[in-house]
Order: C-alpha cells, then structure tokens, then sequence
C-alpha cells in the first residue's frame, strides 16, 4: 500500500466535490422531495395505522439514500475517467492498483458521507427530532461505513463495465432495489416472508437499521449484526474491488 | 551510445485475430530521438502501451532503462513520462493541480515538487494560466500540459504518442520547439509516433516505419530515401509498403475521440 497513491486520489475526489456546488445543491433535491411529499403525506396514514410519526421513521431512510446514490456514483467516475482518459495517468503510475482503488474508495466515502450529513441537516429542518443529540456521533460513523461499502460496491461495478451505456442498468437493477427493499420507506416487521429474506441479503437494510437505533431508540436487527454485516460487505466488496480493479486494461 | 529501450521479438495478440504487433525487435539510443511512423492501426500505440506498463506483451522480451515491465513494473514507471494519445488530464482541476496530483503520485518531494513545476510551466508557455481549469484549456494547451505533466518526475524516456494530432500547424511547431530544446537540454531520450511524415523526417534522428505490426524499415530519415531512392520519406513508404499512408477504419476510440469533440469533453 502506498500513501501517496491513497491521499493524492482522496484529495481528487473531495475537492472536487467542494467544487461542485451545483452537484452538492443539486443532490439535495431528491432527499428533499421524498420527505415531503412522503413525509408529510404518507404521514397521517402511518399515524392512523398506530405506527408513530413517519417522518421521523424515513429520516434514517433518506439519509441512507443519498449516501447510497452519491458513493455508487462516486464510484462510478471511474468510468468517466476511463472514458475521458485520467484513469491512464493513474495507471501509469509507480504506485500499486490496490492503493488507487482504496485511495478512491476512502474519496468518495468521504464525500458520500458529507452529503448525508448534510441530508441529516436537512431532515432536522423539515422537522425530525433525533432522540438524543449524543446519539448523532455513532450516526456519523455509521454514515461513513454504509459511505464506503457503496463506494466500494462502485468500483466493483465500474471495473466491470466499459462505459456509461450500462448505467440505467445499474441504477434500475441495482441502486433503486437496493434502496427501495432496504427498509428505508416501510417497516420490515410484518412484510410477506419472501420480501423480507430479500431486505435481509440487502447491506443497506443493516445501514438503515443501525441508523434508526441511533436517531429514533429502537431498530429490528440490533446494533451488532448491524455492524457486523456492514463490515462484513466493506472487507467483502473492498477485496473484489481491487481484485477486479487490478486487472482493468487499457 | 546505449541503449535505454531494448525490444526483442515482441508480439501481440487480441484472442484470435492477427497479431497487432508481430515479431518486433529495435532499440533506442539514450539521448536520441526516435520516430515509429505508420498509418492508423499499424500496431504504434499498442507497441507504446507494452512499453509502458499497460499491456503484457504475448511474447518478446523488452527492456526500459534496463527493466522489465513485466517483472519491475515500477522501476519503468519512474523511468518514463508519457503523453498519451487523447488528453488525460482532469478537467475539473487546474493546470498547477494537475501537476502536484502528478508529483505527489511519483513520490516528488515538496520542495522540488514546486520548483520543478514552476520550470516546466514556464517552459511550456503556461505560467499565466497556471491557476486555470483545465476545462478551459485549448487543445495545444492541454497537450502542453501534458507535456509538462510528464517530465515532471525527471524521467529518462518521455513516450509521445501521436502527440500534434489535431493541432494547428503553429502549435505543432511550437510543441515540437519544446520537445527538442527538452532533448538538447536534458538530455531526454524521445520516443514518439506519428503518421505525419515530415515530423518524423524533420524531428526524429532515427525512424522505424511500422506496417501491420511489423517493422519495414529502419534508419535516419536520410537513409531511408537514399535506399529506396526518392527523394521525401512520403516517396520511402509508397516504396516499401506498395501504398500510400492511408487512415483505416474508425475504431470504437476514434469514434469516442468523436463523441468527446461533440461533447466538449464535458462530464455531467
């Protein structure tokens, strides 16, 4: 492993996200969207069903969207970079494929999890209320590890494909099943049998899960097989990323 | 003088089709400037992609600064800086990151890393834009950056890979300007290609021209027209190959170098 490698392609991504201010408001849109509209107007429903209040059981859900949505895509670039010609500059260079592909992976981790800070920001405005502040700290951590087993997901995905003519097939038989099966819009308790052997090989299930313990006081799996399994996914996803990675040619 | 690339029997195969590259064997004296001329398809790139660490060759041996690219594949990597045939810069960063993204990925020192990048900017013209996207570079520019991006590290070989492509007739010379005053002030050994005759003729001290993966002919420009007695290296290639330096088909790269001209080389 080597340190520049990784630093040198962390700091690529993160500047470039403090850059993109249109990308960071832009993104901000859809989080937006799905709280109100479902927030506020699913809400009455849920509360006559006896279920609480549904904005605060979205807000772990959203926030785990817009972190699955960004690290993908942040994954994804190298794609764009393949297709645009930067990948062979890495490629060229004296440092091992390993630590480019974790230096990207920490990168767009760290900017997913940027923006679901910035989404959990946004929920307290439209009015969710976490249970307790100190419980915002393991939050954050656990943002950043659902952050890096999607970026990581992201560049298995993106070292198999060629170019950009894949990506509706991704978002529509991966990222979208991903979030919409995860839990994050409805409560796993009491859904049929086989939806919820579906949620439970979902890692973003386990993401949510561990979220809602944290902002709301209670969850289904409990915190341990939670972190279990999303490290678990990490090392997993990490492994096939770089073996995968390791033998992209020009 | 010695050699710095040595290539021994070096072929290429993609599964099942002809070789791309098939028997070569030259090497290249350190300090000079040496030209591989042929059309499109004629096995140039895939031969610099060999060279360079991206390909494993099917067969052959090659040396660079006296490493195998396949057994020290970082040991050559420091050796050479490449311009590669499209742009490879990010455009979102500027022209100064660009070159400590590059630094710092070779392992430059600080110190050196700044003086260094203040030279060849200035070397390369483009000082005053240093703190310019690159999105908004011209193309001459971009490959002037890239250029500079390359020698950074103070490799001993710099590979150009049909590096005037698309440029104006100007800006040719003046990136030929550079590359020369390179040679003769330190000493860099240049490898590049082309389909351009008169840059080979005009550039390279030595020329191999390269037909279908193989070698056809190989000397000074000069004694490539005295063999076969034309006088213009167009008259030596009509000689040796039977006909004219042609383009072949578009392949999938040309027609994404196509979709990046429409596209402006924009992403998102």
């Amino acid at each position: 492993m080597d340190l520049n490698g990784v630093y040198v392609m962390w700091l690529r991504e993160v500047k470039r996200f403090f850059r993109s201010k249109s990308r960071i408001v832009g993104s901000l849109g859809q989080p937006l969207l799905f709280l109100v509209a479902l927030g506020y107007g699913l809400g009455p429903v849920f509360q006559k069903a006896g279920q609480g209040d549904y904005l605060a059981f979205i807000a772990p859900g959203i926030i785990g969207m817009s972190i699955i949505f960004t690290s993908i895509f942040n994954g994804m670039q190298v794609i764009w970079d393949r297709q645009f010609g930067f990948l062979k500059e890495t490629l060229v260079a004296p440092v091992s494929r390993l630590s480019i592909m974790f230096g990207r992976t920490l990168g767009g981790a760290t900017v997913a999890a940027l923006q679901g800070t910035i989404v959990l920001a946004l929920t307290i405005v439209v009015g969710f209320r976490p249970v307790s502040l100190t419980g915002i700290i393991p939050a954050l951590v656990l943002m950043l590890l659902i952050a890096l087993l999607f970026s990581a997901l992201g560049m298995v995905v993106a070292s198999l494909l060629r170019d950009m003519q894949g990506f509706q097939l991704i978002m529509n038989f991966l990222v979208m099943p991903l979030f919409f099966l995860s839990g994050a819009l409805f409560p796993l308790e009491h859904i049929p049998e086989g939806l919820l052997i579906v949620a439970r090989f979902d890692p973003l299930s386990y993401g949510v899960d561990a979220l809602r313990i944290f902002l709301l006081g209670h969850g289904l799996f409990g915190i341990a097989p939670d972190v279990t399994v999303l490290i678990g996914a990490i090392v997993a996803f990490l492994v096939l990323g770089s073996y995968l990675f390791s033998k992209i040619e020009i | 003088m010695d050699a710095i690339i040595e290539v021994e029997h070096l072929t290429k195969r993609f599964g099942g089709n002809p070789p791309a590259v098939d028997d070569l064997t030259f090497s290249v004296a350190q300090g000079s400037v040496f030209a591989f001329l042929g059309p499109n398809g004629a096995g140039k790139s895939t031969t610099i992609k060999m060279l360079t660490t991206l390909l494993r060759p099917t067969a052959g041996t090659i040396r660079v600064a006296g490493h195998d690219p396949t057994v020290d594949p970082d040991a050559v990597r420091h050796a050479f800086g490449i311009v590669f045939q499209d742009p490879s810069l990010d455009d979102d960063l500027t022209a100064i990151e660009n070159l400590e993204f590059h630094g710092i990925l070779y392992g430059v020192p600080k110190e050196t890393r700044r003086t260094r990048i203040r030279e060849l900017l200035t070397l390369v013209d483009l000082m005053e834009r240093k703190n310019d996207f690159v999105r908004n570079f011209s193309g001459g520019m971009k490959r002037r950056l890239e250029i500079a991006r390359g020698l950074l590290h103070h490799p001993q070989i710099i590979f150009l890979d049909e590096p005037t492509l698309g440029l104006d007739p100007q800006t040719r010379n003046h990136l030929w300007g550079h590359v020369q005053t390179l040679n003769r002030e330190e000493g860099i050994t240049v490898f590049f290609t082309t389909h351009y005759m008169e840059e080979a003729d005009s550039i390279a001290q030595r020329i191999a021209i390269i037909d279908h993966g193989r070698i056809i002919a190989e000397g000074s420009g000069d004694a490539l027209k005295a063999t076969t007695k034309t006088d213009s290296l167009e008259g030596a290639f009509l000689a040796l190959t039977g006909s004219a330096i042609r383009e072949e088909a578009g392949s999938s790269t040309d027609r994404m170098r196509q979709a990046r001209q429409i596209w402006g080389g924009r992403r998102r």
